[in-house]
Order: structure tokens, then sequence, then C-alpha cells
């Protein structure tokens, strides 16, 4: 096979199918992240919370084959989590990066530990179906490439204007933002930082349950040791990335969705020697962490990032 | 009256409100010790004390983001508990706070809004915000555009957007922690004006600050605070300069005190054509020219954020310069380090004493020798004599009055006079050429200020030549022999002493350049 059959249509309308679908998980944990970040909290947790979700949910369709039992036991494990990385962070003022990163470090052993005991050997399961969406997806090109999905993809897709909305219109949002630019201020109003601080930590965790769902019972239909590959760094890095906003982050995530899809089709038809693959395999890191150095500017970094708030202090 | 958006339950205005035996205790301090305190509708009560006296705890208290140990505070004859900020305003009590809680990514609108339910819950409702926004500032005349961001508004705008917070959350009660520091004298007026019209109508206000002749200028009734505890409280009518001062220091203070007449001598330092950009690389300076002789001291005045910090930090060696040079004694200094700078006789007193001049963790011996602590008589080769740094230091504390209990006493534990003095003793004890002084006595108690005062004029009989940056424009012009005003990067005009009204300097500060332009730059 040669170059000229990556740039048939077919092929690019499967790596453009592809990208989407890969740009899931990242789009709902970097999404929630974007919403702790945004209030002042930086959760370095997620890729820990991710394979809690992702092992929690795929053992409950292997158990109960219920794949909507499965997305709520994802949910209920990102909130717990939530709840204990918003007690360290906000309550107890500990260091954001550290409580971060010992987040990480038990839900890497935690999950790898219920995996070997409870499951073993890699047992595929039936993930979520696709479902196409009636007319729209028949239309030629872009039918297939949007909306040829299944629910957790399109849910991902559908929370992006849903948060760049509760971030600039609401009220809450309003809060979210003023507490993570200057939080003295927000207390001076009324605002409860500590409030808005769990609020956002939570939901943000929450998200991150279903962004290792969105792996373990939607994409890979399967679980094994470290199942995320550090996908949950990633999505912190395109909180960044995208300067603190949903669609920036979406830019992001489709990015990275899209390269990791052209290294996949690269390597399926072919194109890549197997000497370089490995190399190949990385790319997507390497141009993400590129196009941050690039891109990023931090004039929108919220200013009491990572730090923990306390009065008269 | 007009709907309140606030959404607020309906209360009755604050007639009356009564602090009555507050008690505050920090780890080691009494903050508060028995204070009564009462201000009525219509009348503006001035808290008058020096830094640390207590003024801003009973504030705190009042505002909720303290809580008392003991005493009551009573709304209208009832007894009321403000466990937080939040209490405080569904109180109808607003403060203004001397560092301004706004947030600068915010528009206007949406600082005003914050905090408050809006009438579209969930969603925001700032068309609504706007329309009472521009109504207030009909009414108060207080300028300002609700759709502007808060980071690009000049510090009196966003004073303004303070005290539209207020109004807006239909406060009856203000506080104001030192309104007045970051103004011009104009400023002060329009400001002064605003609080007139509020008390007019019938709000209370409670001033905080220590500058006597605007207190006098404002207030109807005037409470001493001194260490934590009630001087007195009387009415304006019965105050004097001379007097309050004396219930704030507990003993007479010296205020004019004669300027001696000093042979001035070369020029030491000067700067030609100096230009420099600021940490946000917008231009912070552009073609500064000044000169300063032995024996003089220029004086830089202007409001805060006109390029002083940055003035201060280009001649220090702290901040590179983009064009110009700088002299010292005809030795262009321009891109020297730090070191190189002190040897050839520049001494610096930074307007941030505690990030820039000395080390909160380290001893008042080990602060006192931190410049020269690699040379001799206080180290040989890599060892520290301590011998000598200890005899050395009992000398500095006893000439320059350091109030410590010992020389190992960690810095952070001294007030913030005392650390002044340190730095002082630091910087001066090595007999400079040229001294840059930035805000030297910001924050610091009238004691200390008076000591400081009387330092620097010293080093002018010395011969030196003194950069004195303040925003305190009293300091300016009690102490230098020109008066140079900066704004916006530029210096507007250069005065001697004694030839410009604090009116003339008050515009130059808002960037009106002196009338007969004989000279332009």
């Amino acid at each position: 096979m040669g170059l000229s059959d990556l740039f048939s249509a077919s092929v690019l309308i499967g790596i453009a199918t592809s990208g989407i679908r890969l740009a899931t998980s990242y789009l709902y944990a970097a999404i929630g992240e974007t919403f702790s970040q945004r209030s002042g909290v930086l959760n370095l947790g997620v890729d820990g919370i991710m394979l809690l979700g992702a092992f929690g949910s795929y053992y409950v369709v292997l158990t109960t084959g219920s794949q909507g039992l499965a997305l709520a036991a994802a949910l209920l494990i990102g909130m717990i989590l939530g709840l204990f990385m918003a007690f360290v962070s906000v309550t107890l003022k500990a260091e954001q990066g550290i409580s971060g990163i010992g987040l990480y470090l038990f839900g890497f052993g935690m999950s790898d530990l219920l995996y070997q005991k409870l499951v073993g050997t890699p047992r595929p399961i039936a993930g979520f179906p696709k479902l196409p969406i009636p007319l729209l997806s028949d239309i030629p090109v872009i039918g297939p490439i949007l909306f040829q999905h299944n629910l957790l993809t399109y849910g991902a897709f559908l929370l992006v204007p849903v948060a760049a909305f509760i971030l600039n219109k609401t009220t809450l949002g309003l809060q979210i933002r003023a507490v993570g630019q200057n939080p003295e201020a927000a207390d001076s109003l009324g605002i409860s930082v500590t409030r808005i601080r769990y609020m956002t930590v939570i939901a943000g965790s929450t998200l991150a349950g279903i962004a290792g769902a969105s792996l373990s019972i939607a994409l890979l239909n399967i679980f094994q040791q470290n199942l995320t590959n550090g996908q949950g760094f990633i999505a912190v890095a395109l909180v960044y990335f995208g300067a603190w906003r949903p669609t920036g982050v979406l830019a992001g995530a489709l990015l990275y969705g899209l390269i990791a899809a052209l290294v996949l089709a690269g390597n399926t038809l072919g194109l890549i020697p197997r000497s370089v693959s490995d190399i190949a395999a990385m790319m997507p890191a390497i141009i993400t962490i590129l196009a941050l150095v690039v891109t990023v500017s931090r004039v929108r970094e919220p200013a009491a990032l990572t730090k923990p708030y306390g009065r008269g202090e | 009256m007009s709907p309140n958006p606030a959404d607020t339950l309906p209360r009755k205005s604050i007639e009356h409100l009564e602090m009555r035996g507050i008690v505050k205790r920090f780890p080691g301090v009494l903050a508060n010790n028995h204070v009564n305190f009462d201000v009525r509708s219509g009348e503006v009560h001035t808290l008058l004390g020096e830094n640390g006296a207590g003024k801003s705890t009973l504030m705190k208290i009042l505002y909720g983001l303290y809580q008392q140990d003991q005493g009551d505070i009573l709304i209208n004859g009832e007894r009321v508990s403000i466990q937080s900020p939040s209490d405080a305003i569904k109180l109808g009590i607003g403060m203004i706070h001397q560092h301004f809680m706004l947030v600068p990514t915010l528009t206007v609108a949406e600082n005003v809004a914050l905090g408050l339910r809006s009438s579209r819950e969930p969603l925001m409702d700032l068309e609504r915000v706007s329309a009472r926004i521009h109504e207030l500032s009909e009414i108060y005349g207080l300028r300002v555009n609700p759709d502007a961001y808060v980071w690009q508004l000049a510090v009196g705008e966003q004073q303004r957007v303070e005290i539209i917070k207020t109004l807006y959350r239909d406060v009856s009660l203000l506080i104001l922690d030192e309104p007045t520091a970051v103004l011009t004298p104009q400023e002060v007026d329009q400001l002064f004006g605003t609080l007139r019209q509020m008390t007019a109508d019938g709000h209370s206000l409670i001033f905080i600050s220590h500058k006597l002749h605007e207190v006098l200028a404002i207030s109807d009734r005037i409470t001493v605070l001194r260490d934590g505890s009630l001087v007195g409280s009387i009415p304006t009518g019965e105050a004097t300069r001379e007097n309050l001062a004396q219930m704030m220091v507990g003993r007479e203070v010296v205020y004019s005190r004669p300027i001696q007449a000093v042979e001035v001598g070369e020029p030491r330092l000067v700067l030609r054509d100096v230009s420099a950009i600021s940490d946000r690389e917008t231009k912070a300076l552009s073609n500064i020219n000044l000169e300063i002789r032995g024996g003089q001291i220029l004086g830089i005045a202007g409001v805060s954020g006109n390029g002083q910090r940055e003035l201060a930090q280009v001649i220090s060696g702290l901040r590179p310069l983009t064009s110009g040079s700088i002299l010292l004694d005809d030795q262009n200094i321009a891109g020297w380090g730090v070191k190189s700078l002190r040897d050839a006789g520049l001494a610096f007193i930074p307007e941030e004493r505690m990030r820039d001049g000395a080390i909160k963790d380290f001893t008042v011996a080990e602060n006192l020798i931190l410049q020269e602590h690699d040379v001799e008589p206080y180290s040989h080769g890599i060892f520290l004599d301590f011998r000598a740094i200890a005899e050395r230091c009992q000398e500095l504390i006893a000439s320059f009055n350091i109030k410590t209990p010992s020389q190992e006493t960690t810095l952070k534990s001294l007030s913030g006079g005392n650390i002044q003095k340190l730095i002082m003793a630091r910087e001066l004890a090595r007999n400079p050429n040229v001294l840059v002084a930035s805000q030297p006595t910001r924050g610091v108690d009238i004691g200390a200020t008076e000591y400081i005062h009387q330092r620097i004029l010293e080093q002018r009989q010395l011969g030196t030549a003194t950069l004195l940056i303040s925003e305190d424009l009293d300091e300016i012009l009690a102490l230098s022999d020109e008066i140079a005003v900066m704004y916006e990067g530029e210096i507007v005009g250069i005065v001697r002493r004694g030839d410009a009204t604090v009116e003339e300097l008050g515009l130059m500060m808002a960037g009106v350049r002196p009338q007969p332009q004989a000279e332009s730059a």
C-alpha cells in the first residue's frame, strides 16, 4: 500500500471519524478540569480518577451487563474521589500538585489491584452501541464523521457549549470565575469560596470518572492495567492549551484525537515501518507539547490557580 | 425609591449602630481591648489611629471577616450577630477595603452583580445591572462604563466601582478603609463630594484614615484608637491636627521642622532619556531626564502605578532599561548588576520592604549584614565572624534606635517601623553617595516616620543625592528640594519646593502639564 491510500475519501473519513471518537475521553476530562481550574484548583489526579472510573464501569458491565448502572458507577466514583480531592485541597489547604499526584497514584494502584483480584484476565465486554442519528447520519461525508457515534461521544461534544454557557452566562459561572481570579473579593461579597471550589472539583472529578468510562465501556470495551496511558495528564495540559475556555479545550482535544487517529491509520495501512512505530506512537504527545509551547498564553490563567484561600492569610 | 435589584429582604435602614466592649485577641496580641464605637445615620465618623492600633480589626469584625471574642454589636438598639460578610451585607453594611476587592478580568457590571441573585436566575441579567449602574452614577456623580474591564481602569475609577458596588447593594452604612491613599487631591475632593451626598441621603459612613487634614475636612466625629484601646472620641469642631496627633501617638508630635540650607554639590545622579518597559511589556518609562546634585533631595510625586516603581528598579539595577543612560558620579551605571551598584555607592530602600528589602525569617543581625556578609570584618574567607557581626549590629541597633528584643529575633516579629529602620541602618551605614528611597514611610507609625525623615535630611546634610519616591504628597512637600511629577511613565514637570501649590501638583499628577511652559521635553 502506498501514501495515496491515505488520501482516499474513505480513509480520510475514517480518520476524521476515529479522531472524533478518540477525542471523547479527553473532552470529558479536560472540560471537567476546566471547571476546577477556573475556580482556582489544579486537580492533577484526573488520570487516577479516570482509571478507577474506567475499572468501576467496566466491572459493572461485566457483572450486570447494564451500561446505565455502569455509567452511574463511574459518576459515583468520580464524585467520591472529587469530594476527597476537594477536602484535601480546599479544606486542608494541601499543596495541590502533590495531593493530585497522590490521588493519581491511588487511582492507578487501586484500579489495578481490583482488576487483578476481581477479573484477572482480559475479558472484553459489549460496549455502548453506535447510535446513528436518523436523517443526519445519511448526509454524505459529514454524516459518518459526526453522526454515527455512541451516546458518550455525543455527550462529550454537547458538554462544550453547555460548559461555555455555564461559565459565561450564568451567575454560578460568574462566581466560579471570580473565585478563581480573586477569592478575597468573592468572599467579601458573601460568596463562599469553599462551596464554589467543592462544587467545581466534584463536578470536574465526576466528569473525569465518565471520561474513564468512555474508554473502558464505549471505546476500547476492555480494562487492563494503566488503561488510560496518561490521558488524564494530557487533559490537564489541554486546559492550558485551551486557555481555560471550553472552546479552546475542544480545539485541543480534536487536534489530539485527529493526530492519534492519523498515526493509527498510518500503522494500519503499513505506512509507518515497524521499526519506528513506537516513535510514531509518541507523536501525539510530542506534537501536543510543541503546540503547548508555541500557543499557550498564560494571560488568561486564573490568578488564584493552585492557591488555597483562607480569610486573613 | 427605585426598586432594589439586589433582591434582598426588606430591611430597616441603620439609624444607629453601636459596637460595645469589643475584645479581639490574636496570638500574642490584644488587637481590640474593650472598644466602644457608634455611628448614626447621616454622619461621618472617623476612626483614627496608627498602623496596628486596631482600626482594621474593629472594622473587620463589623464586616463579619473576624468574630469578636467579647462584646456586642447593636443595630437600632437590637443585638445582631455578624458571622460573615454576607450577614453584614444583609444587614445593610458595606465596606470599601484598602486593597480593592475587584476581579480585574471581569467587567464593571459583572463585578457589581457578583454574589447577588439575578432577576433571571440562573442566568445573569447584566443589561439590568448596567442600567442601574447608569442611574447610580448619575445620582452620585460617579462616572463609570459598565462594560469596561476592571483591569483597564485607573485606580480612581476602580474606587468609583467599589462605591457603586455598595450603593447597588443598597447599604445604609459604609466603611471606607483608607480610601484616599491612592487618589490625587482633585480625586479626593470628588470623593468627598460623593460622600457628602451619601450622608445627605441618610447613609452612615465610617472613615478610616491617618491623614489628619482629610479627617478634619470630612468627619462629624473622630474616635482615636491606640494600641487596641479607645483613647477618646471628639466632635470634629473640637479637634485640631495637634491634639489628634497627640491622641494617636500618646505624646506631642513636632510637625514643621525647619529645613537647613545646604551647599549643593556636583550632579551625582543623572538620568538621560531613560526608557523601560513594565512586567506586562507595556511602556513604563519614556525618556526620563532627571538630575540630582549632592545635598539635594528630589521628590517624585504621582499617583501609584505611573512608573515610580519601575524608575526605582531601573536605577537600582533590578530592571533593564531599553534606552538611555544613568550616570552615578559620572560613571554610566546602566545595566550594572546590583553588587557593582552598591560598590559604586548606591543605597536603595525598596517600596516592598518585606519582599525586596529584607528576609522575614532571618534574624535582625542576619538582615543587617545581608549585603556585606562576605567582606571584612564580617567574614574572613568563607567563614563568618560572629563576634564582629554582633558588635557591629549592636552599634547599628543602638544608633538607629531599632526596637528589638535581641539581635537573634526573627525579623517578622518586628513592627513595620522598626523593620524600615533596620533597612535604613543597613543602607545608610555604608555612607552612600546616592540614596533611592521608595515609599520610605508607608505603613510606618508616626514616631518612626519622624525618625526616618530626620535620617533622610541628615543624608542631605552629608552631601548625598537623594531620590525620594512617595505617594504621600505631604511627605514629598516636607522633604524635597525639587519635585518631579510622574504621569504615565513621563515627567510632567519639575518644580522647586515652594513654587507649586498642592492644587497645581494635583493637576500635574493627573497629567496636566504646568501652564507657563518655558521648557518642554
